[in-house]
């Protein structure tokens, strides 16, 4: 079917706004977003840029807006986001954070987020044997947190980060919470100064758009809750207050 | 700009980032990777990690090593296959300390499923050897490695691709890098550089393999003179999304999945009685163009983009969300099918390169002759050789780690005791000047060419190879070597200018194409993966060897290195 993209262009040298510009292709209704953009990139105009790899929803290199929500391209197919014939389908890159050309984005300061709540296992024993022991049950409670791939797509989508820029974001909590729940780690202690801070786990209203937008459909907003929970144990334990206190 | 390190470690996926946290303990080390590290394919990695730790029932490293063996139809080097087997076990341990969140079994341990061609005592049936986090283990490895590397300060260079080999005669001295971000071309010098590029199935146009996996080391080293080996032999896994090639992992098997033809037939039973759809890959993708050639297919057309089914509905719904639910999502979102429902259409997928760039056991670079001194590979890109002519399943994910791990070791006391080598810092202005030179005039978009490639090497150097195809296959790979001179990037731009490094991707995945093509036209022997209906049987008296093939210009000249069959004896492979 013939489609048009209309994409987001933005010069790599310019700092302004960027502009749309719309190409008309024909691709079929399973396709994915994805296969236009390569299509374009190699057949018609070889100076867009964004960036790509996996091309299943693995890796999460391709995150972008597409016809005003967080997805992405490689896991969004051509039906997915058109109903007929001719249909416009806008892609633009993620928000909150800076553009560095057409569709790529930044992810510094995502990832300094991500590594400030140190996301590696913090062991709370030496190894006595082979392997550490950890039943099915505790294994199941942090499993969701382990399908993050750092795609940006909630941080794109959280309103919390349009006025507050310095908010850690949901992913770094998702990473956090990945070892908070993990039975073999010293857990929440080693994070708390990052997670119960101002702008660590607090600033979340529960919303619920990173939760609408995660290509890998972590229950994002409740895992944010459950770390929040888990703090205001800790604190009340130790008769402390937490810093949203 | 000119870097000077110990150590540079050319990729961050499962091989690279292993190699960097052994070399880094002790050599100053970078790790220069054109994807953010947590990119790299071995994310991608779903069923599991095969070690012998028993915790189902007996296993031992022996069993693994000698599967790996018949495995490989024997051209597999035993020394090789008994290292990665034996140290499978503490390396496994190793990554669940260092925090892998591998699935348990109800004591509380490591879980294990089984896999392709995986048995207990030499071939008596099954065995639960494969260690796995749900279906996504190589993301948990990639995972981990990189977050021991985030907590261990390694100095990464993301977005670094690397276009060139410096060397000083058989002395590796550096590489030359482009940066995507400001388009500079840089020099990094060091004592030791490791390629740990990954795959390139994007040769073939049905594959499993990442947009990026584009074989950019094998091919850097081929371009410099250094021959490659076996690379005749490339898994078709028998296990795609028909027609987009996203793997459906053998897990799926595992678990009890079985393949039919369209007549509903579990046709597995008549090419591997006791195996049946656990038999090795080769045989289950040559199985399944058998009966789509004899029109069994579910369109029954002969063609070879024809499908079977792979059905997983009698498993039950809970065993598929709880074992395979990325799989259960890729079926929702590219096919809108239920695999606890319905059964999935699926057809071989060019999965994994067992040949490449030759190394021994430490991972340094050598031709049978010659070693490369302070040049090292691991992981897929490299041929050491643990997986001869057809791989199993979850012993890749070994390989990175166990060679991984030896070639960071023996990097790491190597660079204690040399100096750096010569550089010649020109190397990097050439190369600028060979990317302007891209820029300049008009030319040709790279699509066209792109496409072409795929078709022509999954039409005639798939899973079923003939003279006739491969002598075809070459002359059109020439040919479109040829074309590609005229390609030309569009994009003038300095930064984040992606299309001059998808131009020079392409020309790695050409020459890598030729060399393909011509050792697989220059083997007159089935054996593995690499099966030719004009020649259907193993040929141990004239074939039990490595093919080593050197790129000069057009041409490719072959040579052969002895296989290491020091254990075990060669037999027929019957499952
Ligand atoms: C879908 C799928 C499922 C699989 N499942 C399994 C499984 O269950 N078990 C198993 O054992 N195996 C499995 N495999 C195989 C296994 O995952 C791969 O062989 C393995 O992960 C490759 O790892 P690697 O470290 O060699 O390379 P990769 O992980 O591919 O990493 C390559 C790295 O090199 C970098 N790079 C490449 N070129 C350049 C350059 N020019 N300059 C700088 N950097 C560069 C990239 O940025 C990347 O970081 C699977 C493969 C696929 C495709
Ligand atoms: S939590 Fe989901 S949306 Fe956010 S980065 Fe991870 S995968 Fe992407
Ligand atoms: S390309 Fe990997 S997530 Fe889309």
């Amino acid at each position: 079917m013939n489609v048009v993209l209309e994409l987001y262009r933005q010069d790599p040298t310019s700092t302004g706004e960027g502009e749309f510009k719309r190409y008309e292709l024909t691709l079929e209704p399973t396709d994915r977003i994805l296969d236009g953009l390569i299509r374009i990139s190699r057949d018609m105009d070889g100076t867009l840029s964004f960036r790509k790899s996996c091309a299943h929803g693995v890796c999460g290199s391709d995150a972008m807006r597409i016809n005003g929500k967080e997805r992405l391209a490689c896991k969004t197919l051509v039906q997915d986001v058109t109903e007929k014939e001719g249909d416009v389908v806008r892609i633009e890159p993620l928000r909150h954070l800076a553009v560095q050309r057409d569709l790529m984005v930044d992810q510094q300061v995502f990832f300094e987020k991500f590594r400030s709540v140190k996301p590696f296992l913090i062991p709370k024993d030496e190894v006595q044997e082979k392997e550490r022991l950890q039943s099915p049950e505790e294994r199941a409670l942090f499993d969701e947190a382990t399908k993050c791939i750092n795609c940006s797509a909630c941080y794109s989508a959280c309103p919390v980060l349009d006025d507050n820029p310095d908010f850690i974001g949901p992913a770094a909590i998702v990473a956090a919470a990945r070892y908070v729940f993990d039975s073999r780690d010293q857990g929440l202690e080693a994070r708390l100064d990052v997670l119960d801070s101002k702008n660590g786990v607090w600033p979340c209203e529960n919303h619920f758009e990173c939760t609408r937008v995660c290509p890998r459909d972590i229950k994002i907003t409740k895992l944010i809750n459950l770390t929040k929970r888990e703090i205001k144990k800790y604190r009340e334990a130790r008769g402390e207050k937490t810093a949203e206190e | 700009m000119v870097y000077e390190f110990d150590a540079v470690i050319v990729g961050a996926g499962g091989a690279g980032l292993y190699a960097a946290l052994e070399a880094g303990r002790t050599a100053k080390t970078a790790v220069i990777s054109k994807l953010y590290p947590m990119r790299s394919h071995t994310g991608a990695a779903q069923g599991g990690i095969g070690a012998a730790l028993g915790n189902v029932e007996e296993d031992k490293p022996e069993w693994h090593a000698f599967d790996t063996v018949k495995g490989g139809d024997y051209l597999v080097d035993q020394e090789a296959a008994r290292i990665l087997a034996e140290e499978a076990v503490q390396t496994v341990y190793d990554l669940e300390n260092r925090g892998l969140p591998f699935s348990r079994t109800p004591e509380g341990r490591i879980a294990q499923r089984r896999f392709g061609g995986h048995t207990r005592n030499f071939g008596e049936g099954p065995v639960h050897r494969s260690c796995y986090a749900a279906d996504r283990t190589g993301n948990m490895i990639l995972q981990t490695l990189y977050q021991q590397c985030i907590k261990n300060d390694v100095h990464f260079f993301d977005e670094f691709q690397v276009v060139e080999l410096l060397l000083d005669g058989t002395r590796c001295t550096g590489v030359v890098v482009f940066e995507l971000k400001t388009g500079e071309v840089h020099i990094f010098r060091a004592k030791a550089v490791l390629f740990a590029t990954g795959g390139f199935g994007r040769m073939f146009r049905i594959t499993s393999n990442a947009i990026a996996n584009t074989g950019d080391g094998p091919a850097v080293l081929a371009r410099a003179g250094i021959p490659m080996e076996d690379m005749e032999f490339f898994q078709f896994h028998p296990t795609g999304i028909k027609g987009m090639g996203i793997l459906i992992t053998e897990g799926v098997r595992g678990e009890g999945g079985i393949l039919l033809n369209s007549k509903g037939e579990r046709f597995m039973e008549r090419y591997a009685p006791t195996m049946l759809d656990l038999a090795p890959r080769d045989m289950v993708s040559r199985a399944i163009m058998t009966e789509i050639l004899e029109g069994r297919g579910v369109r029954g057309d002969r063609e070879i983009d024809d499908w079977v089914m792979l059905d997983a509905s009698h498993l039950g719904r809970d065993v598929v969300e709880s074992k395979i639910p990325d799989i259960a999502d890729f079926c929702r979102t590219y096919l809108a099918i239920d695999p606890a429902e319905e059964p999935m259409p699926v057809q071989p997928t060019a999965h994994y390169a067992m040949g490449g760039i030759p190394t021994d056991v430490h991972g340094r670079v050598d031709t049978g002759g010659t070693i490369y001194e302070g040049l090292y590979a691991a992981g897929e890109c490299a041929c050491v050789s643990v997986h001869g002519a057809n791989r199993l399943g979850t012993n890749s994910l070994v390989d990175l780690v166990v060679f991984g791990r030896r070639a960071g070791k023996h990097i790491a006391e190597y660079v204690q005791n040399v100096s750096h080598g010569p550089v010649d810092e020109g190397a990097a202005k050439a190369y600028e000047a060979r990317v302007a030179q891209l820029k300049t005039e008009k030319g040709k978009h790279p699509g066209p060419i792109y496409r072409e490639m795929q078709s022509v090497m999954t039409a005639k150097v798939g899973v079923y190879r003939e003279e006739g195809q491969m002598l075809e296959a070459v002359a059109a790979i020439r040919k479109l070597r040829e074309d590609f001179q005229e390609v030309r990037v569009q994009d003038t731009a300095e930064n984040f200018n992606t299309e001059v490094l998808a131009i020079l991707e392409l020309e790695n995945l050409l020459d890598l194409s030729l060399i393909t093509a011509v050792s697989a036209e220059n083997r007159q022997e089935s054996r593995g993966a690499h099966s030719r209906p004009d020649y259907p049987d193993r040929d141990d008296e004239g074939w039990l060897k490595h093919t080593l093939a050197r790129l000069d210009g057009d041409k490719v000249s072959i040579d052969y290195k002895s296989v290491d069959v020091g254990i075990w004896e060669p037999k027929p492979r019957v499952y």
